[in-house]
């Protein structure tokens, strides 16, 4: 006897979670249904591209007009080069973000760097002080790692006291992964020869910000880079171009782009962006400072607000997951609320401090449930629940906001941001 | 290279490059990072002169700030033309970040985060504001307008008197508000964040 569907998506935990195994089956027979809707509907032998001559070749190639538009997320802003766009995560799939729609956090405007008379000083608390142009950079055996990029302030509403209604992009959308290639730090480090006394660095930007981090020179010697491509090409101008700081699972402003100047210290600057700003401030008044690297975090892409249920059936609930501190170890997933979870399937390669995309069988009965996705990085560390994240800070806290979100599906179908 | 060569016919020229590859092979050892990797080592030293002219950093202990002075009532008129319209009046209700008042708010259910009640350290205002303001004009102020709109902004919170003429002398032993309200998690404990150690599901 040939299976039935039912036999495939065996329930795994409430509000409709099937086994992994059900992901295949249904998508097979999805298509089936589909060949044999067209053939129907068009009645015709060949579709019309296939009698005729198609379009030239071209230099740059773009995205298929019908396939709608996929831009970031601008705002209206008093000051139009300073703050963010972001990333319409739920327009994308996979994990790798085209280079024209990695969000962007500018603090006055994008440079016009001239790669020519462009030049990165490496001074302070090293043995000799050195200049190195960007083609002095391009001659240096390279690396290249696949990467994401959050911004501190990234989810940050979820501090309101009313569930922001916005797209998973507008909610956290300042989060992009690349495959960044560049030169190790700690090659051009040793170059300059780091004095023992020597603890951070402070890395300056060549914009009209005038951008300065501090950065513990532990992390520089670890595995920081000095991006110079991405995703293959030169970095774009509002990624840093001609070559950025590139600290894997650190917060996205310390990554400092339009690089111009590393200032080896023994004590951090405690310059405005690393005090007055990315500074988290605590429920009893203090606050953190350094709190540099991205906690272990996730979030559902589809369904998302703006992204509605037409219909009962079975479908694929799918997201992003990562951390700061290295790979992904699980996603869970609950479709009742949080009452009760299943492991979703995680599509490798599964790459530390990297975007790990999570899927999970589901069979919405079209009753209204509150979807929610929880993830574990390989320290054991977990996604906390909004309640935790919030008791830590105080109030207006927006900066290393990982808590667990949740999206409410209604009987229609419609899909909106919910605390549960 | 051969141990006899470096104890007989070397060349000053030869000893030069072999101290040079010592140097280096030691430094490298010490930091015990991948000793083997060859590279170019194309950085040109840059002189004292031209590191002192690219260096714009002022650290939180003073250290970078520039000679020259500037007092309250200088900073005001320095203030009024070219702040004003962003951060409104007396550095409050603009358009631009808040810069005054605040004080004692931040374990309030309503913390107002501000140059008076939140930043730590005095000197690094004179390092933002030469670096990075007017946000349309930055670095068109001299040193001696930034001495006074720093003196200008703490005297309206009372943190230097009216009368208070800042240098590098005396700007780093201003005592901010919140100067003890920071927890650093620098060094080993800079990764700290909230969910560190929690036992998995």
């Amino acid at each position: 006897m040939p299976d039935t569907p039912d036999q495939h998506q065996e329930p795994v935990a409430g509000g409709g979670l099937l086994h992994r195994r059900a992901l295949l089956v249904a998508g097979a027979l999805s298509a089936g249904g589909l060949a044999t809707g067209l053939k129907a509907a068009t009645g015709a032998r060949s579709p019309a591209t296939m009698l005729k001559p198609g379009a030239p070749l071209s230099g740059v190639g773009e995205r298929a007009p019908s396939a709608g538009t996929i831009q970031r997320i601008v705002p209206s802003l008093p000051f139009p080069g300073t703050g963010s766009s972001r990333t319409p995560l739920q327009l994308l799939e996979g994990t790798i973000t085209p280079n024209g729609l990695h969000f962007e956090r500018h603090h006055n405007g994008i440079p016009d760097v001239a790669p020519a008379t462009h030049e990165l000083l490496i001074h302070g608390l090293v043995r000799q002080p050195l200049l190195f142009r960007y083609e002095d950079l391009l001659r240096y055996p390279r690396e290249s790692r696949i990467l994401f990029l959050e911004c501190s302030g990234n989810s940050g509403t979820i501090g309101a006291d009313t569930p922001v209604q916005g797209s998973a992009g507008q909610l956290n959308g300042l989060l992009s992964c690349a495959e960044w290639t560049g030169v190790r730090l700690s090659t051009l480090l040793d170059e300059a020869g780091i004095a023992p006394q020597a603890r951070w660095v402070q890395a300056e930007g060549a914009d009209s910000a005038g951008m300065t981090r501090s950065v513990p020179l532990s992390i520089c010697l670890d595995d920081a880079m000095i991006a110079l491509f991405q995703n293959g090409e030169p970095l774009r101008p509002e990624q840093g171009f001609p070559m950025r700081l590139l600290l894997p699972g650190i917060e996205g402003n310390a990554s400092v782009k339009w690089l111009r100047r590393l200032k080896v210290m023994a004590a951090p600057a405690f310059s405005r962006d690393e005090t007055s700003k990315y500074s988290d401030i605590l429920a009893d008044g203090r606050a953190e400072l350094f709190s540099l690297r991205m906690g272990v975090k996730s979030v559902i892409l589809a369904p998302s607000f703006g992204l509605d249920l037409k219909c009962a059936g079975f479908r694929e609930i799918s997201g992003l997951t990562w951390s700061g501190r290295g790979r992904i170890r699980k996603v869970e997933v609950s479709a009742d609320g949080g009452a009760s979870w299943a492991e979703a399937a995680l599509t490798g390669p599964v790459l530390p401090k990297a975007l790990t995309r999570f899927r999970m069988a589901w069979r919405w009965d079209g009753g209204p449930v509150t979807l929610m996705s929880r993830a574990t990085d390989e320290t054991g560390a977990v996604q906390p629940p909004r309640s935790e994240w919030l008791a830590k800070y105080g109030p207006g806290q927006t900066y290393h906001a990982n808590a667990i979100q949740s999206w409410h599906v209604d009987a229609r179908g419609r899909v909106s941001h919910v605390y549960a | 290279m051969s141990m006899r060569g470096v104890g007989s016919a070397m060349s000053m020229r030869e000893h030069l490059i072999a101290g040079g590859l010592v140097l280096l092979a030691g430094a490298a050892s010490a930091l015990a990072r991948d000793p083997a990797a060859e590279t170019p080592r194309l950085g040109r030293p840059a002189a004292p002169e031209i590191v002192s002219r690219l260096d714009l950093t002022v650290a939180s202990d003073g250290t970078g700030l520039p000679p020259g002075s500037g007092s309250v009532v200088e900073g005001r008129a320095t203030y009024t033309a070219h702040c004003v319209a962003c951060h409104g009046a007396a550095g409050s209700g603009g358009v631009a970040d808040r810069l005054t008042g605040g004080i004692d708010t931040l374990a309030s259910a309503k913390p107002v985060k501000t140059v008076a009640s939140y930043w730590p350290y005095a000197p690094t205002l004179f390092d933002y504001i030469r670096r990075a303001m007017p946000l349309t004009a930055p670095q068109s102020l001299d040193d001696r307008q930034v001495y006074g709109l720093v003196a200008y902004l703490l005297s309206i919170d009372g943190i230097v008197s009216a009368d208070a003429r800042l240098d590098a002398t005396n700007l780093p032993k201003i005592a901010m508000p919140n100067r003890s309200g920071f927890v650093s998690l620098e060094g080993e404990r800079f990764d700290g964040n909230l969910e560190r150690g929690k036992t998995p599901h």
